[in-house]
């Protein structure tokens, strides 16, 4: 266990440090001058040198690499051009926007593709499967920001129940609330597509056994052997899935961010973008990629925790 | 002669429309997809205006027409480029096995790390937002899905022992694999392919929505959502088509490879 441990955590290290130097390479190596990308061709050539000093770009490029890691690993990301703050006060500015977004698509994500998937199960073959199964299948191939485009035509230019977008901070917890909930929709529903996929053929898998014919002869109902004795045994890959959704998760908030105009990391990578932004642009993308990289470290942990079989073989 | 599986029907269907009308808009389309004419903007459909025009009295079906064959185009170069790399990568791993396997499949692992949309950040911050690096990203995801793919497939023909006579009979690794283990995972390949199609048609789309894709006049599916979501109270109708069209198009090649998929590996149909 502790040789499994330490494997798979060196591993996360490793695997972290090989992506900042990709980010850093395709940042700072890549041919163009990155004083010249901010300033724009007009820039006279002193104010290039100048930023350039700034910048660190006179620097060797691995003693460059070195400095931006020691640096970040204390949390600092330098200074942000167009914002003029510290790139780390952004972050924090605009993290939990983000993190309110992702946990609540999450949950609701789960909610609905667990239910979804174990009803679909339970009804395998008929009506509600049939149904969950084309449901997924149209999930998988609408698009996140044409489903929020919809939503928002439906739900706040028709009905005008919610906003259409914006968000104007938690002072009025009500309305923070309700510039969410269409966000949060919006997401949800094109995760739990592939989910309800996995959780309905998970749970077919392990309907077939005989414990759970048992536990059906021995009188319990239905809703609990399905809930009780079939979902926890079919979590495995459930959460393989979760875990490799953690990518379209994180870019799936970058997108709902920028349709729904919501303050948070993925709306600031945007902004950055337009204003050649760059250190801003190189901290985010880092940081995005540790979070993937991040949930499936937790992933791998978690599979020991959920299946103890497990241990045994890794 | 088995009944082939209603997905593969339903998917060929679908993809025989879309390829079909990106296909006729190289010699046609009822206007130019780029013809502004202001005096007719917002024109309801009709005889001339099938599908009526946009906020610039641009033909709504030609401008669908054109983003269908943009779409299909930068699809096909992605899933080209980004498969043919990763399938030369997991045929060289498979292949030489030892430290080269480990170190492909270690750099498939990082590739895992970097969704489509923040690689062609990157590249839209350091070289400006363009249709070439909305491109490049996204076959930059597809080589380590290929590699994956093509080594676990090749690694099972290693095994077969026609592969073992040929190696007896002295012909080299690099023979082997391109004569032996690549026809012989050919099918999954191409299963992979298909799918992967699906994922960059909407990885485009995105990447268009947000600007970091075809860039005006260019027209794609994407962008005319993100032109159209402006234009919610005013036309509300220019939000529908685009969406309806990658709607189609995903699911026609989603539905698609999972049956081809269905019909080259029989073992799975049972399994679900």
């Amino acid at each position: 266990m502790a040789y499994f441990l330490f494997r798979r955590t060196l591993g996360f290290v490793l695997t972290l440090l090989a992506v900042s130097v990709v980010v850093f390479a395709v940042m700072n190596v890549l041919p163009g001058d990155p004083a010249l990308t901010i300033l724009g061709m007009d820039a006279s050539d002193d104010a290039l040198a100048a930023l350039r000093e700034q910048l660190g770009l006179n620097e060797p490029l691995a003693t460059r690499y070195f400095s931006w890691v020691w640096n970040a690993l204390q949390g600092d990301f330098g200074l942000s051009h167009s914002f003029r703050v510290p790139v780390s006060e952004l972050i924090a500015e605009r993290l939990p926007m983000t993190i309110s977004l992702a946990i609540a698509g999450m949950l609701v994500t789960l909610v609905l593709a667990l239910s979804l998937g174990i009803t679909a199960a339970a009804q395998h073959r008929r009506g509600g499967d049939w149904g969950v199964m084309f449901l997924s299948q149209l999930g998988i191939a609408v698009p996140a920001f044409w489903l929020s485009i919809l939503l928002v035509m439906l739900f706040a230019v028709k009905l005008r129940w919610l906003p259409p977008g914006g968000f104007a901070g938690w002072s009025d917890p009500v309305a923070a609330l309700r510039s969410l909930i269409l966000p949060t929709v919006a997401l949800a529903l094109v995760q739990s597509a592939v989910l309800a996929r996995v959780t309905r053929s998970s749970a077919l898998e392990v309907m077939r056994q005989d414990f759970v014919r048992t536990a059906r002869a021995s009188g319990l109902s239905q809703r609990r052997v399905l809930w009780r004795h079939v979902l926890p045994n079919a979590l495995v890959p459930i959460v393989t899935i979760v875990g490799m959704q953690f990518a379209a998760l994180v870019t799936g908030t970058i997108v709902i961010e920028n349709v729904f105009y919501l303050p948070g990391l993925g709306r600031l990578i945007f902004q950055s973008i337009a204003n050649r932004d760059l250190p801003t642009v190189q901290a985010l993308v880092m940081l995005f990629a540790a979070i993937v990289v991040t949930a499936n470290f937790v992933v791998d942990l978690l599979y020991v925790v959920i299946d103890p079989r497990l241990k045994a073989r890794t | 002669m088995r009944r082939l599986p209603a997905n593969f029907l339903l998917g060929a269907v679908l993809v025989s429309i879309v390829v079909g009308i990106a296909a006729l808009s190289l010699i046609w389309t009822p206007h130019d997809p780029q013809t502004m004419s202001i005096s007719t903007k917002f024109a309801p459909p009709s005889a001339t205006h099938w599908l009526g025009t946009d906020q610039l009295g641009r033909d709504v079906v030609a401008q669908l027409m054109a983003a269908a064959r943009n779409s299909m185009t930068v699809a096909l170069v992605a899933v080209l480029l980004g498969g043919s790399i990763g399938v030369a990568l997991g045929l060289l791993a498979s292949a030489l096995g030892g430290w080269v396997e480990d170190g492909v499949m270690r750099l498939a692992d990082l590739g895992f790390a970097f969704p489509a949309l923040l690689f062609a950040i990157m590249l839209a911050a350091v070289f400006g937002p363009s249709l070439t690096n909305a491109v490049l990203a996204i076959s930059f995801i597809n080589i380590p899905i290929f590699a994956r793919v093509t080594r676990a497939s090749a690694n099972q023909i290693w095994t077969r022992d026609y592969v073992a006579a040929a190696r007896a009979a002295g012909r080299g690794r690099f023979a082997i694999s391109r004569d032996h283990i690549l026809p012989n995972i050919a099918a999954a390949i191409i299963v992979q392919a298909t799918i992967e199609f699906a994922v960059a048609i909407l990885a485009e789309a995105a990447l268009s929505y947000l600007g970091l894709g075809a860039q005006p006049p260019a027209s794609s599916w994407g962008r005319m959502l993100s032109e159209a979501q402006t234009l919610m109270y005013l036309a509300p109708q220019l939000a529908i088509y685009p969406g309806l069209c990658i709607v189609t198009a995903v699911l026609g090649f989603g539905l698609l490879g999972d049956g081809l998929r269905d019909i080259t590996d029989p073992r799975l149909v049972r399994a679900r």
